[in-house]
């Protein structure tokens, strides 16, 4: 049987939309899935980050 | 707009009200409206409707039901982030009770722009700014009466950030935050703490404080400090830094994907394997895997791709899409400039100072304008299809952005010039949110005035901006790695295993650099094991060629290109590759200090695990053994914190009661900074009896000769005096020091920090890129850290490197210098200033000439502006455009010569 080329992501935070990023950049097919209305997670809700303040969108 | 229903906002952290129909955010992807199933009428009581009557684009659909979904994957990558912390926790200190004891969660939204109060921070209560705030840090986390035995490893950074924020707003806050250990051991964290506490002036107070009550409308806070005093103090508003918990349904993802989760519901995985879950094919990354920040997830994230691309080598690129653009309209490209502006709102963070309609207006009494608009986000995913909507509605063929900052969002823009058939150079942008809002915040007028000053500017600039190539290069798919521990040969299998041939380079006689000193691993597991499991595949891997007791000499080429010159008994060979990883290591710090040495009962921690591998027979009469913490680290030797040390303290406590249970083990330490999981090893040891005391920079434990032994002296904080131990055996934690990586550094061009270690492109996005393209960065080279990430950084390493390699063709920058061959004088000028080895001198006939390697170039200027004869020039800044930048700013609309 060949090698499938796509792959599942669960969880649309930093983590899991740059796994994303780069398995599309590694040449493959990636189902990103979010149970929310959109990505981003916890991150998309901070101002800034530590320890430069740059802007957390 | 039209919804009735009136809900609370969950991405406000129910600070705020929206309607059932909303949108989390302005840029928020996908950018669209949804429907709060939960609240909406019409899903629940069949009444209502209005949503789906009012919108014009009849996107509402109420007879849409759940599917079911069937996908046929290969591999799958669990990223479900963490769980908060139940409010039962919370409450034993007041939250819920007083509404100005507030979470870290909703403290940065009220610090947050485009949160409840617009960035101002006020208290719930009475709405009022406060003047005084308490952190209290490990809420939820260190804590086992809630079942969180582990630390959380980021509530220290985002306090320090919640607080200096928080100052920057109102400078004559008071804030204090109270903490058991500051755990800032990421790297440039320590660094960052001391540079937060100094600049705004946050207290720091190491205490507990057991609960909050209220006091006349305020909160009152009672905390006992090291020297068992106790002390009270009275606060307008209370911040509980709340731990990261296990998702939610952590059992039901194990349950569906058949993994094991570790006693805390997190995914359990090895210190070798840190990114494999319990069950082949399925991986995990981030918060998940176990409480981590932002680099470090990102960091995973990258590796978890190397793992699944290592298992599916074979199917690369079987379903994959390509993307295509529309031909670039050259002929509408050459007319005559029609420029459209694009003034950003950005929320309230430009619109707040600026008057944005102000400059919008501005804007359109420029020559060339034929459209000037404002924009709430110009950034976010409707925005987008606005402009590019505008773009071709007007035939724009030049494009100004007045918004932030080009590093951050113009490739965002230039892909909605790509989108409508324009060469993506030609867009200018002007950022009036650092330059104007953010700097003159005070001064509204005079900050609007400056936003015209740049919208004129870059008009100007737009007018003469040309279309550029965008020139791509074949690659060499090998990949080259310097350095053969444990994280150059993680990095070097796994590009092997994706499929790439790889050449391993190593400068001693045998891999495993300090993995080979290691006998445990921080899970108390034989070092050993891992390092034959990892030499043993790298020797067996056909796609790995291991070059033992060989240096690299120099490096020259680009991304994709290179060509190395190694050397080898003597003999010089060259190596092609398209990319290089850097796996340098680093080294255990040896001290000259506390008689290391002069006396044989002073060991480092390495040099201790070394012996217990042996044989504990050197334990004999052995009572009392003390280790000191931070011996080099966090010091005058090397001001960073090596993070690994106290954990194998703690780890080779535990093994030296193991192995002499009647031993007294003192810990001399400063923070105990077992970060994550490894909180676990610390309760441990103290319940096995280990004495940790700690010790301040200004009072630091002194060894002292004692006939043939030795004694430590230290200052116990609770008694107030000094203690002397009689030490059997004394055991320095000498942290980690950089290799010798200057000569590398200066071959690559790469960059170090000021510690010596290799500096990363970006310490949250690209943690594992250096600056120069096709070079990546794993282990110990980067910064001190344990196995567990080494291996999963050079997993993400391996990722990063793969990139270039399955794509076959890496693109340029069209930012780039260009040499005009005519004028050229040959001087060499250029070569000897570019830092990046991007210019070189060729022979042109039998003139000497500059040519620029484009795929090296990175497009700083430093050629271009030292050029005696104005021959180089660079691709969006020509002579002309800057210079019409500058006549604009004298106030000249047309950005000519007066």
């Amino acid at each position: 049987m060949s090698q499938s080329g796509a792959i599942m992501v669960l969880g649309g935070g930093v983590a899991g939309v740059q796994t994303a990023l780069d398995l599309a950049d590694l040449g493959y097919y990636v189902y990103l899935v979010e149970k929310k209305a959109s990505i981003g997670g916890v991150m998309a809700q901070l101002d800034k980050t530590f320890p430069t303040n740059d802007c957390s969108l | 707009m039209y919804c009735p229903k009136v809900v609370v906002d969950t991405y406000n952290e129910r600070l705020d009200i929206t309607s059932a129909t909303h949108i989390d955010y302005a840029q928020a992807i996908p950018a669209s409206y949804y429907i709060d199933a939960k609240e909406c009428l019409r899903l629940n009581y069949e009444t209502c409707n209005l949503c789906a009557q009012t919108c014009t684009a009849k996107a509402i659909d109420f007879s849409q039901k759940p599917k079911k979904l069937k996908l046929d994957v290969g591999a799958v990558v669990l990223t479900p982030g963490f769980g908060k912390v139940d409010d039962s926790v919370l409450e034993k200190f007041g939250y819920g009770k007083y509404p100005d004891v507030v979470t870290s969660y909703e403290f940065e939204r009220l610090t947050c722009a485009s949160g409840p109060t617009e960035g101002h921070v006020v208290r719930l209560s009475d709405h009022r700014e406060p003047k005084k705030i308490a952190f209290l840090q490990c809420v939820g986390s260190r804590d086992e009466t809630c079942g969180n035995g582990y630390c959380s490893t980021v509530c220290c950074m985002y306090a320090l950030k919640e607080a200096s924020v928080a100052k920057e707003h109102d400078p004559d806050l008071d804030v204090t935050i109270f903490f058991m250990d500051v755990r800032t051991q990421g790297k440039g964290f320590d660094e960052a703490r001391k540079r937060a506490v100094e600049k705004y002036g946050i207290n720091v107070v190491r205490a507990r404080v057991p609960r909050v009550d209220e006091i006349d409308g305020r909160l009152g806070l009672t905390w006992v400090t090291d020297d068992g005093k106790s002390h009270s103090g009275i606060f307008d508003m209370v911040v509980l830094s709340v731990g990261l918990d296990a998702p939610e349904d952590a059992q039901k993802i194990a349950d569906i994907a058949k993994i094991e989760l570790n006693n805390y519901e997190f995914c359990q995985t090895t210190p070798g394997q840190p990114l494999a879950t319990s069950r082949d094919g399925i991986y995990v990354a981030g918060a998940f895997q176990g409480p981590k920040d932002i680099p470090e997830s990102v960091t995973q994230a990258s590796g978890v791709a190397a793992m699944a691309s290592e298992l599916l080598a074979e199917g690369r690129n079987t379903r994959t899409v390509t993307l295509t653009y529309p031909d670039e309209d050259t002929a509408l490209e050459a007319e005559e400039p029609r420029i459209g502006v694009f003034v950003c709102h950005c929320g309230v963070n430009i619109a707040g100072t600026v008057d944005v309609k102000a400059v919008r207006d501005y804007a359109g009494t420029l020559p060339n304008v034929v459209l000037y608009e404002d924009t709430l986000y110009s950034c976010s995913q409707d925005a987008l299809k606005t402009i590019a909507g505008k773009i071709k509605e007007n035939r724009l063929n030049r494009v100004v952005i007045a918004a932030c900052s080009p590093r951050t969002h113009e490739p965002l823009f230039q892909e909605t010039l790509r989108s409508v058939g324009l060469n993506p150079a030609l867009i200018e942008m002007a950022n009036i949110r650092d330059q104007c809002a953010w700097v003159h915040a005070q001064e509204p007028e005079a900050a609007t005035e400056k936003s015209k000053d740049l919208v004129r500017m870059a008009a100007a600039k737009a007018r003469l901006l040309e279309p550029l190539e965008q020139p791509t290069v074949d690659v060499t798919p090998s990949a080259l790695v310097i350095g053969g521990g444990a994280s150059g040969m993680g990095a070097a299998l796994s590009i092997a295993e994706q499929g790439y041939k790889c050449v391993l380079v190593e400068k001693s006689d045998k891999l495993g650099g300090n993995l080979a000193r290691l006998t445990w691993t921080m899970d108390g597991q034989d070092a050993a094991k891992v390092l034959k499991d990892l030499t043993s595949r790298v020797k067996k891997n056909k796609n790995i060629e291991v070059l033992l007791e060989t240096e690299v000499e120099a490096i020259s080429g680009y991304v994709g290109n290179f060509s190395t010159t190694v050397s080898r008994e003597g003999k010089t060979e060259i190596i092609n590759h398209g990319v290089v990883v850097l796996a340098t290591g680093g080294k255990e710090y040896k001290p000259n200090t506390y008689l290391y040495g002069e006396n044989n009962r002073v060991l480092t921690q390495l040099e201790l695990e070394q012996k217990l591998k042996r044989g504990k027979s050197f334990l004999k009469g052995a009572n009392n053994i003390v280790m000191i913490q931070c011996v080099g680290s966090r010091g005058d030797d090397m001001s960073h914190c090596s993070k690994l040390c106290c954990t194998q303290a703690v780890k080779n406590a535990l093994k030296l009661k193991e192995a002499k249970p009647d031993a007294t083990v003192y810990i001399l330490y400063r923070d105990i900074r077992t970060f994550g999981f490894y909180e676990d090893l610390y309760r441990e040891a103290r319940k096995q009896g280990v004495q940790f005391i700690r010790y301040t920079l200004d009072r630091k434990p002194e060894v002292l000769k004692a006939g043939r032994g030795i004694k430590v002296r230290v200052y116990d904080s609770l008694i107030g005096e000094d203690i002397d131990i009689p030490a059997n055996l004394l055991v320095l934690s000498t942290g980690i020091a950089p290799g010798e990586n200057e000569a590398l550094a200066k071959i690559i061009k790469a960059p170090l920090t000021s510690d010596g270690f290799f500096l990363e492109a970006h310490a949250k996005l690209r943690p594992v890129e250096v600056a120069v393209d096709g070079v990546y960065l794993c282990g110990l080279a980067h910064g001190p850290k344990s196995l567990e990430e080494c291996m999963a950084q050079a997993k993400a390493a391996a990722a990063k490197a793969v990139i270039p390699l399955a794509k076959g063709r890496v693109a340029v920058a069209p930012i780039v210098s260009r040499v005009n061959q005519d004028t050229c004088i040959g001087c060499g000028i250029c070569e000897s200033l570019c830092p990046f080895k991007a210019i070189e001198i060729v022979k042109v006939g039998k003139k000497r000439k500059a040519q620029t390697i484009t795929a090296s170039c990175k497009g700083c200027g430093i050629c271009a502006s030292h050029c005696p004869t104005l021959a180089i020039s660079m691709g969006g800044f020509t002579d002309d455009a800057i210079m019409a930048q500058i006549h604009a700013f004298a106030g000249d609309n047309c950005g000519e010569e007066a």
